[in-house]
């Protein structure tokens, strides 16, 4: 063969964190520390299983129902962690000096991790509040206002969806991620308010126990196995829409050049 | 800026007064919907009861279809584009259209209180005059600026119909709260005292101060492209 197959080897900063393989060799988004942090995880989560499942003990009261805040807890918290990445990201692409897509990407990735966690947080909460409760839902402030930064998040999702280059993308979406941090105190601090001139007992105080010995253990395992997953998620899925970028910015390229080597065989 | 946003706000309101479309279509749509709020609760009490939050339903709904309507005159001709080769201000565009709009929405707002007064046999009353105007007031300015900034986002992009409900719906919930107890307070609805209503309006008051700063800064941003 004359000419050899072309392919296109540069591989911007741009699209990659780690400088790696050039775009269309590209296999996996995995590299050993990836993969030390998935093991790390696979790991921790046995590890919560076996403590949330079997060694810790019941609670006096709630009895085998406080099991599922080892999920709740863990969950809210990677959604709080993941909103919050996302808003630090959305201002660093925003800060002209620290611009790059890369934070764009991150402060993508992480909503959407963010979202995921959010939902299953509200699940998880509802069966909890069935059983502990009697009711899927309570309009505590803390409640209703995690629903609405549930929903906030799915808006950001949908702006970030809605086409264009992916510099308008980024920038839409940054100012949209800076705005919900602006509503999110907002609507909690206006529902407490509505709340408080119900006077409604607010259930969230019940919540305030003091937790001992082997819970506080298995809630700390949660903490830890919970925030390995999110990172171990948010490397991957920022891989992946690097990859995308990529795919949509050198796609056509890439299939006009292989059409034109087959014209040259 | 400001000479600009005046300047704005007045062409969108000729616009507005010479289509029609405002009271021709949006305001018999807000009526509708208060119409249909009384099918849905069937039973005099309840109404005359929940007339206020009814009301500023009634107001969301339609502020919906007003942004869609202002940022729609904008796109359709790529206005939006003419005045941004213009040099004009983003920060002008951005208070000039919220300006217009919350003209727009004050008339439709106190159309809607006072057909709550005609249907829901909601009581008006003087010790109260000056809460409802205030309140009224503040959750305009937070109606408009926020509708304005969400609607710029939405404006031009495919898919803004759905979008722009999911946005803004979230945004404005402390609008709904406030401006609601705010208005039962005003007009005495459950027996609730007129000085019950001003923490409220000091509510819509941080809102309207947050969304009119981070607007106009966000505004330039969300509309270049």
């Amino acid at each position: 063969m004359a000419t050899p197959k072309t392919q296109i080897t540069d591989s911007p900063a741009e699209y990659s964190d780690t400088k790696r393989a050039p775009l269309g060799r590209v296999r996996s988004t995995g590299t050993p520390f990836t993969r030390t942090i998935g093991i790390a995880t696979i790991v921790s989560m046995a590890t919560l299983a076996v403590f949330g499942l079997v060694l810790s003990p019941a609670d006096v009261r709630q009895g085998d129902s406080v099991r599922i805040l080892y999920i709740h807890v863990g969950t809210v918290w990677i959604a709080y962690v993941a909103f919050t990445v996302t808003a630090v990201s959305s201002a660093a692409y925003l800060w002209k000096r620290t611009r790059s897509l890369t934070w764009d990407r991150f402060a993508g990735a992480s909503a959407e991790i963010g979202v995921l966690f959010m939902a299953l947080t509200l699940f998880a909460g509802s069966l909890w509040g069935r059983l502990s409760w009697g009711k899927f839902w309570v309009w505590d402030a803390r409640v209703t206002s995690t629903a609405f930064m549930f929903i906030t998040y799915i808006g950001y999702l949908a702006v970030r969806g809605l086409g264009g280059s992916h510099q308008q993308r980024a920038k839409r979406s940054a100012v949209v991620a800076l705005l919900a941090v602006l509503q999110i105190p907002l609507v909690h601090f206006s529902v407490k308010l509505w709340r408080g001139l119900h006077q409604d007992s607010s259930v969230a105080d019940r919540t305030h126990v003091t937790l001992q010995g082997l819970m506080l253990f298995s809630l700390f395992v949660s903490l830890i196995a919970f925030s390995l997953l999110y990172l171990w998620l948010l490397i991957h899925r920022q891989r992946v829409l690097a990859m995308q970028d990529a795919l949509d910015d050198k796609g056509l390229d890439y299939a006009l050049q292989q059409r034109r080597d087959e014209g040259d065989l | 800026m400001l000479r600009v946003a005046r300047l704005l706000a007045a062409k969108d309101l000729r616009i507005e007064a010479r289509s029609r479309i405002v009271t021709n279509q949006v305001l018999p749509f807000a009526a509708i919907v208060m119409v249909m709020f009384a099918f849905a609760l069937n039973s005099d009490a309840v109404v005359s009861r929940v007339a206020p939050g009814l009301v500023w339903l009634a107001t969301l709904f339609s502020l919906l279809v007003l942004v869609q309507r202002a940022f729609a005159i904008e796109s359709a001709d790529g206005a939006t584009d003419a005045l941004r080769a213009a040099g004009v201000d983003p920060a002008g565009i951005f208070l000039g259209k919220a300006m217009a709009l919350a003209v727009q929405l004050a008339v439709l707002e106190i159309v809607l209180l006072l057909s709550a007064v005609v249907l829901y046999r909601a009581q008006l009353r003087l010790s109260g005059v000056v809460l409802l105007v205030t309140t009224l007031v503040a959750a305009t300015c937070g109606l408009a600026l926020v509708g304005t900034l969400y609607g710029g986002l939405a404006a031009g992009v495919r898919g803004r119909e759905t979008l722009l409900p999911l946005l803004l719906l979230p945004v404005v919930a402390p609008v709904l709260i406030g401006a609601t107890r705010a208005t039962e307070a005003a007009l005495g609805t459950g027996g609730a005292a007129v000085a019950d209503g001003w923490p409220w309006v000091g509510l819509l008051a941080v809102f309207v101060a947050l969304f009119g700063v981070g607007g106009t800064l966000a505004f330039g941003p969300l509309i270049e492209e």
